[in-house]
């Protein structure tokens, strides 16, 4: 047995296809042949039939009857289903007796190696020349029926390949009469052993059913119907489980059902249906997982259970490669990772049932040897193969047997095995969001690692994982990681790392117990007096004893150990809290501030410095030296010295030190109405107030759009002081250094400053103070230089849109407009700001360029009284005008509307000469009263087309307003009186009084 | 019923994990944690949209789970398993619950299971209403221990 034993054979995860056999092929000395065999073998591809060939000995192997480990491999690769017998022979061949006869021969060779099988024999003939289309050739149908006689060949099983330029064409078509072929034979074979089951009985026959019915399963899927095989796969898993089991043969029993429940899944897989595939595992396990077999030997059955799970978990992967997609909670991950369960579970179990004395040697002869080298059967002990009895005839035998497989068992890498299967779950659960799980398996694998002496493999794994236990904060899971770390780094003798985890595993986070912590302490100290510190409890003992050598050396270096450890990152076992005694502290006061410091470990402590950092690191230098000289400071004298801290006790020192004058300050405000509008004079107050308490000398200010921002800006922005003048381009961007005097104490200034904008956008603004000062530090006169700044982001805005459009007289929008013509030119002024504005003055100016514009070819103006009245003649007069040199036809006509009669002309065709005008005359008579459309009048210009009643109707009035029908005189009256209370009646306005 | 029940902050650092047997604490421990990675997903796949008619069970985490979760006693051979099932359950404020329950404890439905968080979320609220406790500490309550301790007895 090999150490591979619980791998599934190869020939049972391969899918299997058609075994076809080609034999007269003269590979290496025929160059025709040659091709032939390339233009079979090369590109398969999927749209090619699913056909392996193979070119064999025929040196077959006999088969004796039932399922053995050779059975799949027998009808994937040795059985075929077709033996393809190639030979060169044309139609027109002079010597076609011999050849027939020679022919005839070699496929009388092919089955008589074939004994009996039902391989089927098909026959190519090599031909040199094309052959005509079937019918025409007589000899060739003539002698082609006789060589299927002398062949004893049905006609179907010959096939002519002519050696031409479409040598693959034919080849692909004679793939497919193959597979067809194939196919029958896989038929036929299926129902060979269904006709095999009548005569079998349940009482003595059980293993041949389920044989049987795998058999049936693995033609179907040699066959590719898929399909079927599936359905006969299962009914062999249900038939697996109906087998008596007892310990004897437990492991052939899960061994069988390992595979076809391998198959099935394969299958559900294959076929898109993973919701089986998984289901149909799920009941495997369940059916599975209580059958351990022999308690002696329960490794193998964690070893079958983690090969199920991981064999299971490869499939599922593979199917995701196909474009399955898995979910969070339904991935390979947890099928590697169960995988990876059961392999520590058989290396439990073997350490527990493997753990023999060394004197116990392995067995001689070897039970596990068998004669062949390799098992008759699939999961049977090899020191008693093929006995089906459940009674032990030779218990000495299976006492030998399972002590050999104990001894093998020792010598298995465990870890490895695990390692490898938690790897593969890590790479899943990456996949799928699962960050904390990946974690856990990472620590596992740490763990595994750990276990398996490889500590710096470990000790990265663990590293790496701990930063995210940390950052969640828990903390039970974070000290059991740090403590396997501690092992790790003890047993290497990682000084660095040593300290480090000790740090955190002494700190308040870790949850270890007292005498956990204080062990680790006295270990910590030992290691900063440069002595080897005890081993970590239930490390290996050879392990310990080969770091204790290597701390021992690394003592004896004893060279300048001095290790920074960033403790930022974690929770140390010291804690520090820092403050300044006031939020801001004047430039002549110390500034003062407290540490504390205060240890979480069980035992004090001692600590040779202390110093603090600030961003400004000419600081430093004084709280160290503030340190060592103010011991008075230190709250809590304690016998063992200031250096040292009490577990529990909260110490204080104190520091202080002066300032640097730079970093006093002085009030800057600034007053000012955003948004700022383009040329604008914006004004911005800027007010001084002087905090000091002496007099600030020399005081000047800058003041203006701050340096480095784009250079357009500083091109359309001025700065002034003067807010009457008006800024023209020579003002400057900035006004720097404007003395102001001195400020005394408390004194405020205020200062305007004016600004122009010439664009929109933001702009930032810089108000820079600088001033000197003196003061008195401790003694010391000093003269202060500061300054102070301030910057202001100003948008700018336009103040207001104009909009210019162009109407005809009748208010409708113009796209163009022509010659002669009146237009109206509306401006929309539409303000931005949020101010109102007052528009002192505006202005049209006529752009300096101006072009000519259209010139229309007519015009026409009519004379139309403002109103008309019903029942009362309308005269209307239109002017036609020709604007061209030319003399123009004109056709007028007008289209009569419902509220109007009208008399003059309705059609008519005039001429008008050039520059002159023509005038018709129409009489409307309103009907209506009311708002009503006028007759329209259409003209059409014979020599230009393109002039249309469109263009006119710009002109001319469309619609008119018809007054009322003229009452008489007495209710005229009526109409007044009753007129002046209430509105006016319609149809009755005043205006037609005097008419009246 | 219950064999580790957790109660997790906002931030997802255990407020309050509790487990029998004592002795694989660690193992719930990692349990417990290794569940918010589904417990996340379903909160950000329920969305903001539905905070208001939220539904806070959350259900079984692991819809498949038989053998996700393991307890082995590696003592006793032949070894004996414990299915376990983990169920979670997050509030309005983002604190959620797990709790891991034995799967062969077939009688449980998930009408008790959301009795029993129900009751959990009852027995949280009241700490918070402790002025005493600031929220985000860890949970050292006697009435929340018996609650707890209410829910796990059942088991035996």
């Amino acid at each position: 047995m090999t150490p591979s034993q619980w791998d599934l054979p190869v020939e049972l995860c391969c899918r299997p296809m058609a075994f076809v056999t080609l034999t007269g092929l003269d590979v290496v000395y025929n160059a025709v042949h040659r091709a032939v065999w390339d233009a079979f073998c090369a590109n398969r591809r999927a749209d090619r039939v699913p056909i392996s060939f193979k070119r064999t000995s025929y040196e077959w192997y006999i088969p004796k009857g039932i399922l053995k480990t050779g059975w799949m491999n027998k009808h994937l690769n040795l059985v075929p289903a077709l033996v393809v017998v190639f030979y060169e022979l044309d139609w027109d061949e002079p010597q076609w007796k011999e050849k027939q006869s020679e022919c005839a021969t070699r496929v009388e060779i092919v089955r008589q190696s074939l004994q009996g099988r039902n391989t089927k024999v098909a026959v190519v003939l090599i031909q040199k020349k094309t052959p005509l289309p079937p019918g025409e050739d007589v000899i060739a149908s003539e002698r082609a029926a006789a060589l299927c006689n002398a062949c004893d060949l049905s006609g179907k099983s010959l096939f002519v390949l002519p050696h031409t330029d479409h040598l693959v064409g034919y080849i692909i078509r004679l793939e497919n009469a193959f597979y067809e072929h194939a196919q029958t034979y896989y038929y036929t074979e299926i129902r060979r052993v269904k006709s095999h089951k009548e005569f079998l009985n349940k009482t003595t026959h059980q293993l041949l059913f389920v044989r049987h019915q795998f058999k049936i399963a693995f033609f179907s899927e040699l066959k590719q119907d898929t399909q079927n095989a599936l359905k006969n796969y299962r009914t062999a898993y249900n038939l697996v489980h109906e087998l008596r089991a007892h310990e004897t043969n437990m492991l052939e029993i899960k061994t069988m059902a390992g595979f076809i429940n391998y198959k099935i899944c394969r299958l559900c897989f294959q076929h898109n249906t993973p919701l089986d595939a998984i289901a149909q595992f799920r009941k495997h396990i369940d059916l599975c997982k209580k059958k351990i077999g022999s308690a002696e030997l329960a490794f193998e059955h964690a070893a079958w259970m983690s090969k199920q799970f991981q064999a299971f978990g490869d499939l599922f992967d593979e199917a995701i490669k196909l474009g399955l997609t898995a979910i969070q909670t339904q991935n390979p991950g947890f099928y590697y990772q169960q995988a990876a369960y059961y392999a520590q579970e058989r290396k439990q179990l073997a350490s527990m049932l493997c753990n023999h004395d060394s004197s116990v040697v392995y067995p001689n002869p070897d039970p596990l040897e068998t004669q062949t080298g390799v098992l008759d059967f699939y999961g049977q002990r090899p020191w008693r193969q093929g006995t089906l009895s459940f009674d032990l005839s030779d218990p000495e035998k299976e006492k030998m047997g399972i002590l050999s497989l104990q001894l093998k068992e020792r010598n298995v890498l465990h870890s490895e095995l695990i390692i490898t299967l938690l790897s593969n779950a890590v790479a899943q659960f990456k996949k799928y969001k699962c960050p904390r799980m990946k974690s856990h398996l990472m620590v596992q694998m740490g763990e595994e690692y750990y276990f398996a002496k490889d500590y710096a493999k470990a000790l990265k794994l663990l590293d790496y994982v701990m930063c995210e236990y940390r950052s969640e904060g828990w903390w039970t899971l974070l000290t059991s990681i740090l403590t396997t770390a501690l092992k790790c780094s003890y047993l290497m003798a990682q000084i660095k790392d040593y300290i480090t985890y000790s740090l955190e595993l002494l700190g308040r986070a870790s949850t270890l117990k007292d005498d956990q912590k204080s062990r680790i302490e006295k270990n910590l100290i030992k290691v900063l007096m440069n002595e080897s510190p005890d081993p970590e409890p239930d490390c290996d003992a050879a392990a310990v004893k080969a770091s204790q050598k290597l701390w021992s050396d690394r003592v004896s270096l004893a060279g300048s150990n001095v290790f920074t450890i960033e403790v930022q990152d974690f929770i140390p076992f010291v804690q520090c809290k820092a403050k300044f005694l006031a939020p801001s502290f004047h430039v002549d006061v110390p500034v003062q501030f407290d540490i504390y410091l205060r240890a979480d470990c069980p035992h004090p402590i001692r600590f040779s410095k202390l110093c603090v950092s600030f961003n400004n690191q000419d600081y430093n230098q004084h709280c160290v030296v503030e340190e060592a000289y103010q011991k008075s400071d230190v709250l809590e004298q304690s016998a063992q010295g200031t250096m040292c801290l009490v577990p529990g006790k909260t110490r204080k020192f104190t520091f202080k030190f002066v300032a640097k004058t730079e970093d006093v300050g002085k009030k800057i405000e600034l007053r000012h109405e955003p948004p700022a509008l383009t040329n604008e004079m914006y004004c911005l107050i800027v007010t001084i107030e002087s905090h000091e308490e002496t007099v600030a000398k020399d005081v000047k200010l800058t003041a203006g759009l701050k340096p480095g921002q784009d250079a357009n800006l500083t091109q359309k922005t001025q700065v002034t002081l003067r807010g009457t003048d008006t800024c023209d381009d020579s003002f400057p961007a900035l006004l720097t250094d404007i003395p102001i005097g001195d400020l005394q104490p408390g004194e405020k200034l205020e200062k305007p400053i004016y600004i122009r904008c010439g664009t929109v956008g933001a702009r930032m603004f810089l108000v820079y103070v600088s001033y000197l000062i003196n003061t008195t530090v401790e003694g010391k006169e000093i003269l202060c230089k500061c300054h102070r700044d301030e910057t202001v982001t100003i948008e700018t805005v336009f103040p207001f849109d104009v909009a210019v459009k162009f109407v005809s007289t009748k208010l409708e929008h113009l796209d163009r407009v022509f010659a002669d013509i009146p237009f109206l030119l509306m401006t929309d002024i539409l303000s931005a700001s949020p101010w109102p504005l007052t528009i002192v003055t505006s202005q049209l100016q006529l752009s300096a360029s101006m072009t000519s514009v259209d010139q229309l070819e007519s015009y026409v103006e009519n004379d139309l009284p403002s109103f008309g009245r019903v029942r009362e003649s309308l005269p209307v007069r239109y002017h036609l005008q020709n604007k061209t040199n030319l003399v123009q036809d004109v056709e007028v006509s007008m289209e009569p509307s419902d509220a109007f009669m009208f008399s003059g002309l309705k059609q008519i065709r005039l001429r008008i000469l050039p520059d002159t005008q023509q005038e018709v005359l129409y009489n409307f008579y309103p009907l209506m009263a009311g708002y009503q459309q006028l007759p329209s009048l259409h003209i059409n210009l014979l020599r230009f087309p393109n002039f249309t009643n469109q263009l006119l109707r710009r002109f001319i009035p469309t619609h008119i307003f018809v007054k009322g029908y003229m009452l008489g005189y007495t209710s005229m009256h009526l109409q007044k009186a009753q007129r002046s209370p209430g509105p006016s009646l319609p149809y009755a306005s005043p205006a037609a009084e005097p008419e009246a | 019923m219950a064999v580790c029940i957790a109660v997790i902050a906002k931030e997802n650092y255990p407020l309050y994990i509790r487990s029998v047997p004592t002795e694989n604490e660690l193992k719930f421990h990692y349990t417990v944690h290794t569940s918010l990675d589904v417990v996340d997903e379903k909160i950000s796949a329920m969305g903001k949209a539905m905070v208001d008619q939220r539904e806070l069970y959350l259900g079984l985490l692991y819809p498949t789970e038989d053998y996700k979760v393991y307890l082995c006693n590696i003592a006793a051979s032949p070894c004996s398993h414990t299915f376990l099932h983990r169920y979670g359950y997050v509030t309005n404020s983002k604190v959620k619950f797990v709790m891991v329950v034995d799967s062969s404890n077939t009688a449980l439905r998930d009408n008790e299971i959301r009795s029993m968080f129900r009751k959990l979320h009852n027995s949280y609220t009241d700490i918070m209403c402790n002025p005493f406790y600031n929220p985000g500490d860890r949970i050292h309550s006697r009435a929340f221990d018996n609650m707890v301790n209410s829910m796990m007895m059942q088991v035996c």
